[in-house]
This record gives structure tokens, C-alpha cells and sequence, in this order.
């Protein structure tokens, strides 16, 4: 089937976004006291990496970072089947009284969120969690709203959302990928 | 939909090297969880599974049992004592009163080889064989070849011994077929009389002196030398069997390199290892048993998930 990709954010667009999501987190936490940002495997754990240092050179602080791996908090064990695990959950300091902002690529069931919740539960007790992603592409299935959110976008269904990063994929951009309707 | 292993784990001889792969590099994260202050994630929630140990074992049943309890299944243990089988009840009897239970998974170890497949085949719930007989002991198999790769790397071309009881090792079993289709160059070594006949046929080195063992091997694979093999006359005695197969630093210090120690357990110390051997800073020993519970945890996981009936559909829909 034909597909028809546009680019929603190119790099500089994905650059002018990030700096703006730094501003809206330091924000959002009154200050950087306390903050933490923890990126979910595997684009987040990138995106949350240059918000720190965004924050960093902006406030002159150091703002510490972690990834979270949420495949063993799935709820799709039993229907879709094991996931490679991708990446390790790397949470090095206490969570007790933080403020967390849980960093991902796209916000779209909500239930990844969920699953990264349960997990840092596991981990600690922090004072407050946020939730920052760089593109929220609706479609909800749960309760969960995020905080601060770089682009929005109504897209169907069985469109992808698909989020690039230096890092892992060479290049940034957000790109969105649509089926082509039948005529 | 079955999982990429399969629906049970009976053996390392039917598997691929991509599938042991896919294993061991499971394995690999969920090594983490058990340094964490909390040890447990919620992936098995609501499974249940049962530990059917008709042979003794520590090491093990608790390792299972670890991997288990830290990925949130409920677990039962039933040892052979005790149970309806000293009253007669068969094994496949033993099984089909577990599952009219409803359970999910079934460990066992049993004495005879085969017994893991015999009831694979008799019933739904996914079979880990815990060590059958003569025949296998996968995890233990896994976990042995976890702890290499952590020290060397890609195993392919690395030379590895198995020194000991072979013939009457399942242990020896899993880690040579393992081994093997990781493209590890396999040797064996020890009496003859405790030697398969004809093992050469299956691609090994057959060595008949520890010294030359020693001197080819980037890590030796020592088994535990069962007392009994005394009494049954395949060795005239332990101290003779020390004297010439024993493993003991003296013998080290001649070797080319640095040789890794690995041992399965439980050690008859002073008989096929020495204590400054097994203590000694190239042994892996320890480093097994913690490598244990990842990998039986990695199991659990690839095993639990198989039973998906929506996952292509579930599949299309790129949820996230």
C-alpha cells in the first residue's frame, strides 16, 4: 500500500522544540531544584539527555538523567508475545522527594506511561512526576495527559508518527507517515 | 503462537545458535533487577508456576525459584517426598491433577532422561526441564555459557574443556551441544571409563591428560565428581582421581594464559578442584550462580509470552 510521509519537525524545527520544552520543565518545577528527567528506552532515553543539557546551559546547573526500560511493565505480555528487552533501566540516584519528568518520543495509548509509572514506583517515592514528550499524536486509552508537549497532531489510526534522533537513527526529524486513501 | 524457543525448554540440542542468542541476550537486562533495592517487576503476574523436583536439588530449585518470585509469578514447590508420588501416582498423573489446577508452567527435574519431553508432550502448560537423567540441564547449560561470554566475548573460536564424569553428566550434555552452536571449539577430558565411547564422533578433542587440557583450553568446565562412581568401580579412588585429573593451581601456573574456571556445583573440593582454584581469582563459580537467575528469568519470560493468540493482530496496530 502507498504511503505518503511529511516532515512535521525538521532538525532545526525538533531544535527550536526542545529549547522550548527545556523552558516550559524548568517552568513547570518552579526552578530546577530537585529535578530529574528520565527518558523511556530507547528515544526518550536521547530526547531526555538533551533537555539536561538544554537546562544545564541555561541555568548553569547539572540536572541528572535516567532511562527507564518499561518492557517487563507491559500489559501485552499475553497478546503480543516477549519484546526484546532494548535497553537498561538506569536510575542512579534516590527518587525520594524528586521532581520526575518522565521524557518520551511520541505520547499516543498512554499505556507506556502507564507501565513507566508502575516502574518507578518500584523504585522510590518521588514528589511529583511530569510527563513531557515531543509529540502528542492523541488517541488515548487511558487517563494520562502530559504536561509539556513539544508539537501536537490529529493523526487516524494507522498512521505513524515516526521520531528520528542523531543519536540512534543518524538525523532528527519527526515524520509522519499516512496511508494513502484508496480512491 | 508459540514463543521463539518453542513452547518448553527441554534441550540445547534442538535449539539454533540464534535462538541461545536470543537467550542469553534476554538474560543480559534482567541481570539489573536482581541489584535493585526492590528485586521484582510485574511481567508474570498471575502465572502460576510449578516447581516438580523428584530429585534433589539446593541450587537449582532455589534459582528457579528466585526467577520466578521476581517476575511476580505465584510458584508451588513439590518435592517427590511427600507427595502422592511415594503413593504410586505416575508422573503424567502428578501433571494432570497440576493442570486440572489450572497452572501455566511446569519445572521439573527428574531422574530419568527424558521425562521433561515425556510430559511436554502430555500436557499444555510450558516444560522447563530442570535436568532429566543423563540427558540435559539446559539452564544450567545457558547460565554456563552467559558467564563465558561475559569474560570473552563472542565465543566463537574460544576453546572450552569438560573435565570430568561426562558420561554420566547432563550438565556436560547442554554445555557441549550449547557450546557448540555458539561455534565454540569443544574439548573433553577424563578417565576413560567416565567418557562417552565414541564422543570424538560428536566434533570434540578428547584429552587424557588435564595438563594438555590445560594447556589448549581458554576455560575449563569442571564437573562435579559424583562419590558413587567409586563404589560403581569407574575410578579406583578419589585421591588417585585428584592426583591425575585434579585442577589444582600448581597445574595452572604452567598454562600459556589465564585460564576461567567454571564448575556447576556442588564442588567435592580437593577431588577434581582445588580450593585455591576454586577460590582463586579466575573462578567464575559464583559468577554462575548469580547469572542463574538471569537466565532462568530470561526463560520464564520467552516462554510465558508464547502462548499469544492476538499477537498478529495486536501486532499492526503500533501501539505504543
Amino acid at each position: 500500500m502507498a504511503t505518503t510521509s511529511s516532515t512535521l519537525l525538521d532538525a532545526r524545527a525538533m531544535l527550536r522544540t526542545l529549547r522550548r520544552m527545556a523552558d516550559e520543565i524548568v517552568e513547570l518545577n518552579g526552578g530546577t531544584e530537585g529535578l530529574v528527567l528520565i527518558g523511556i528506552q530507547r528515544r526518550g532515553v536521547p530526547l531526555a539527555e538533551r533537555l539536561c543539557t538544554i537546562i544545564g546551559e541555561r541555568e548553569n546547573v547539572t540536572i541528572p538523567t535516567g532511562a527507564l526500560d518499561i518492557t517487563l511493565y507491559r500489559d501485552d505480555l499475553q497478546t503480543v508475545g516477549p519484546r526484546p528487552v532494548v535497553g537498561p533501566t538506569r536510575l542512579p540516584w534516590e527518587l525520594e522527594g524528586r521532581h520526575v519528568v518522565i521524557v518520551d518520543d511520541v505520547l499516543y495509548t498512554g499505556r507506556t506511561v502507564r507501565a513507566a509509572l508502575d516502574e518507578l514506583a518500584d523504585f522510590g517515592r518521588p514528589a511529583r512526576i511530569a510527563l513531557a514528550v515531543l509529540v502528542d499524536r492523541g488517541g488515548r486509552e487511558l487517563p494520562i495527559h502530559p504536561d509539556v508537549v513539544g508539537r501536537s497532531v490529529d493523526v487516524l489510526r494507522g498512521d505513524h508518527v515516526d521520531v528520528y534522533v542523531e543519536e540512534l537513527d543518524g538525523r532528527d526529524a519527526v515524520v509522519l507517515k499516512r496511508r494513502a486513501e484508496e480512491q | 503462537m508459540t514463543s521463539p524457543i518453542g513452547k518448553d525448554l527441554l534441550a540445547l540440542e534442538p535449539l539454533t545458535g540464534d535462538q541461545i542468542r536470543l537467550i542469553l541476550d534476554t538474560a543480559e537486562p534482567f541481570k539489573e533487577i536482581s541489584e535493585r533495592a526492590i528485586k521484582k517487576v510485574p511481567t508474570l503476574r498471575g502465572k502460576t508456576i510449578v516447581n516438580l523436583f523428584f530429585e534433589s536439588s539446593t541450587r537449582t530449585r532455589i534459582s528457579f525459584e528466585f526467577a520466578e518470585k521476581r517476575l511476580s509469578a505465584d510458584t508451588v514447590n513439590v518435592a517427590a517426598s511427600g507427595s502422592s508420588v511415594q503413593k504410586g501416582e505416575t508422573l503424567v498423573d502428578t501433571a494432570r491433577n497440576l493442570e486440572a489446577m489450572r497452572i501455566d508452567m511446569v519445572v521439573i527435574r527428574h531422574g530419568s532422561s527424558g521425562a521433561a519431553k515425556f510430559l511436554a508432550d502430555r500436557i499444555e502448560s510450558n516444560v522447563i526441564n530442570a535436568g532429566d537423567g543423563t540427558h540435559e540441564h539446559p539452564t544450567q547449560g545457558l547460565l554456563d555459557l552467559l558467564t563465558l561470554r561475559d569474560h570473552l566475548g563472542d565465543l566463537a573460536g574460544r576453546k572450552v574443556c569438560i573435565c570430568g564424569d561426562v558420561l554420566h553428566s547432563r550438565v556436560a550434555r547442554s554445555n557441549l551441544w550449547g557450546l557448540k552452536k555458539l561455534g565454540v571449539e569443544v574439548g573433553v577430558c577424563g578417565p576413560r571409563s567416565l567418557l562417552p565411547n565414541a564422543i570424538e564422533s560428536l566434533g570434540v578433542t578428547v584429552f587424557d591428560h588435564i595438563e594438555e587440557a590445560i594447556e589448549w583450553a581458554d576455560a575449563l568446565n569442571i564437573l562435579r565428581l559424583q562419590l558413587e562412581r567409586m563404589h560403581a568401580g569407574y575410578i579406583p579412588s578419589l585421591r588417585e582421581y585428584n592426583r591425575i585429573f585434579g585442577v589444582t593451581s600448581a597445574r595452572l601456573e604452567k598454562a600459556p594464559r589465564d585460564l576461567l574456571i567454571l564448575h556447576p556445583g556442588p564442588m567435592n573440593r580437593g577431588v577434581e578442584i582445588d580450593s585455591d582454584v576454586a577460590d582463586g581469582p579466575h573462578s567464575l563459580i559464583l559468577n554462575q550462580v548469580t547469572n542463574g537467575v538471569a537466565v532462568r528469568m530470561a526463560v520464564l519470560y520467552l516462554l510465558a509470552g508464547g502462548n499469544a493468540q492476538l499477537a498478529e493482530a495486536a501486532k499492526g496496530q503500533g501501539e505504543r
